[in-house]
């Protein structure tokens, strides 16, 4: 529906589906586009990104491992200002050898220079994709973009989807321009040359105002697709808030189960809220202040470990956006590595925080609240000493 | 060294500027300053099957086959690297030290 002209990918679970459906729809024309079969991830963002630079807009999708190799590259395409649209299917990074849901990939990748989208079904995925395509070639961001989605639990779950139709994608999405850098033998440009200490600072701080221009786009942009297609987008979602006593902060698709457990849990007369993180990067700093209201205790669920931090990845950068002396960020870890975050794990998180403010409580039980008590021994063994 | 291409100009002209790291003026560096021995050929032996222009990864040599020395170099730009004097299938490229000092 973007209209891509060239597509690069490598296929890793739980991406694969993805570029395999893609390569069926080039092979039997339905989608007029290359499409490069790379040997590697480092080698399917390094020919997206040549492919953009020459003037098409191109796809590319990856996963866990995938975009760990892709690591360098993603540089490339974020301070070379390519605006590349590429899905990720989050997955746990190895070790422990995984193949399921986890952020661990994405969040590893938050200092790249790359927007950062978390869609919570695949509605959500398909609109995401396509505003992110309008926000990432928009003149004053010109940054990438990772369009995020939970690995088998999105990825693999057959939903409904209202698909919008060509005429109106083209409408929001126009043909795609080449604009800054770009690669065209009548008009020469050497591009990612090296820079010295006199210019490395200036080139960064370009991609700060980037990102700065991203907070004022990307509102915009949603209002756009509301009033074409019907469907509203915030940067963050405040569901249910008005008059909660605690909140809990979630990202992805645990965002479902949480507001599910916030409704069950008003119909008893317990206000609570979720508040839903969509725009990750940039992150937005007012529009989550705003969302999480007068909520006193705040809850913040990471789907990733965040191992070594004072707290986990999600959870850090909402202690720094409240910065609040009045509100207190509880952080919490779970769903890890494939892990279902359930009714029952939400229920839970909400009990501790509704005790917290009362005051019943100081701190959580366990912040890694689904991890089982056996932990340390899960893999007995039973060998002599000598 | 070459001007600055039209529509790069004009987007100055007009104080926009290319963001992140780009070059759109260009200028041949005098690479030829780096060698420390040059190619010889021996006319007696080259068959001027042009192996040697095929071979240059620098693009320093072509093939004048109007003229009796046909290896035309590029004296500004040639590096030194001896890979034509590898590869010329009659060995009639010989490299010989510029530095004063013999080669190794």
């Amino acid at each position: 529906m973007a209209r891509v002209q060239v597509i690069a990918a490598y296929p890793v679970t739980p991406q694969s589906p993805i570029v395999e459906k893609l390569a069926r729809h080039v092979a039997e024309g339905s989608l007029p586009a290359k499409y490069m079969r790379v040997e590697s991830e480092h080698s399917a963002l390094s020919c997206v990104i040549g492919a953009q630079l020459t003037g098409v807009r191109t796809g590319t999708a990856t996963s866990s491992v995938g975009l760990a190799l892709m690591h360098e590259v993603l540089g490339v395409a974020s301070g070379c200002r390519v605006p590349i649209v590429m899905a990720v299917v989050n997955r746990a990074l190895v070790s422990p050898w995984s193949l399921w849901c986890d952020h661990q990939d994405t969040m590893a990748e938050r200092d790249s220079g790359w927007l950062q989208f978390y869609a919570e079904n695949a509605q959500e995925v398909l609109d995401l994709l396509l505003m992110a395509y309008r926000i990432a070639e928009h003149e004053r961001v010109l940054t990438p973009a990772m369009v995020c989605l939970d690995g088998f639990f999105v990825s693999h779950s057959l939903q409904s989807v209202t698909m919008p139709d060509q005429e109106t994608v083209d409408g929001f999405l126009p043909a795609y321009r080449a604009a800054n850098l770009y690669l065209d033998p009548d008009d020469p440009m050497f591009i990612n040359g090296l820079v010295p200490p006199e210019d490395f600072t200036e080139m960064r701080y370009q991609q700060l105002v980037g990102f700065e221009s991203a907070l004022r786009v990307i509102p915009q942009v949603q209002e756009e697709f509301f009033s074409k297609f019907g469907r509203r987008y915030e940067m963050v979602e405040a569901y249910r808030c008005e008059d909660a006593d605690v909140v809990l902060v979630t990202i992805g698709s645990m965002s479902g189960t949480a507001k599910h457990v916030v409704n069950k849990q008003r119909d008893q007369g317990i206000p609570v809220g979720v508040v839903k993180l969509t725009t990750f990067r940039p992150f937005p700093v007012e529009a989550l202040r705003k969302a999480l209201g007068g909520a006193r205790v705040v809850g913040v669920l990471d789907r990733s470990a965040g191992l070594g931090a004072p707290s986990a990845p999600v959870c850090l950068e909402v202690v720094a956006a409240v910065r609040d002396e009045g509100v207190r960020v509880i952080g919490y870890v779970g769903g890890l590595g494939g892990r279902d975050i359930t009714e029952t794990t939400v229920e839970s998180i909400f009990r501790e925080l509704l005790e917290i403010k009362d005051g019943r409580r100081s701190k959580p039980v366990k912040p890694w609240i689904d991890v089982r008590a056996d932990a340390m021994t899960i893999r007995p063994w039973g060998g002599k000493a000598s | 060294m070459s001007e600055p291409p039209e529509r790069h100009t004009a987007k100055l002209g007009q104080t926009r500027a290319l963001l992140g790291p780009v070059a759109t003026t260009f200028a041949t560096v005098h690479t030829g300053n780096w060698r420390t021995e040059r190619p010889e050929v021996d006319y007696g032996n080259c068959a001027e099957c042009g192996v040697c222009s095929e071979y240059c990864p620098a693009g320093v040599v072509e093939m004048r086959k109007e003229l009796e020395e046909c290896v035309s170099i590029d004296w500004y730009c040639c590096k030194g690297c001896g890979i034509c004097a590898e590869v010329c299938p009659r060995r009639c490229i010989t490299m010989i030290s510029e530095t004063g000092y013999d080669a190794e």
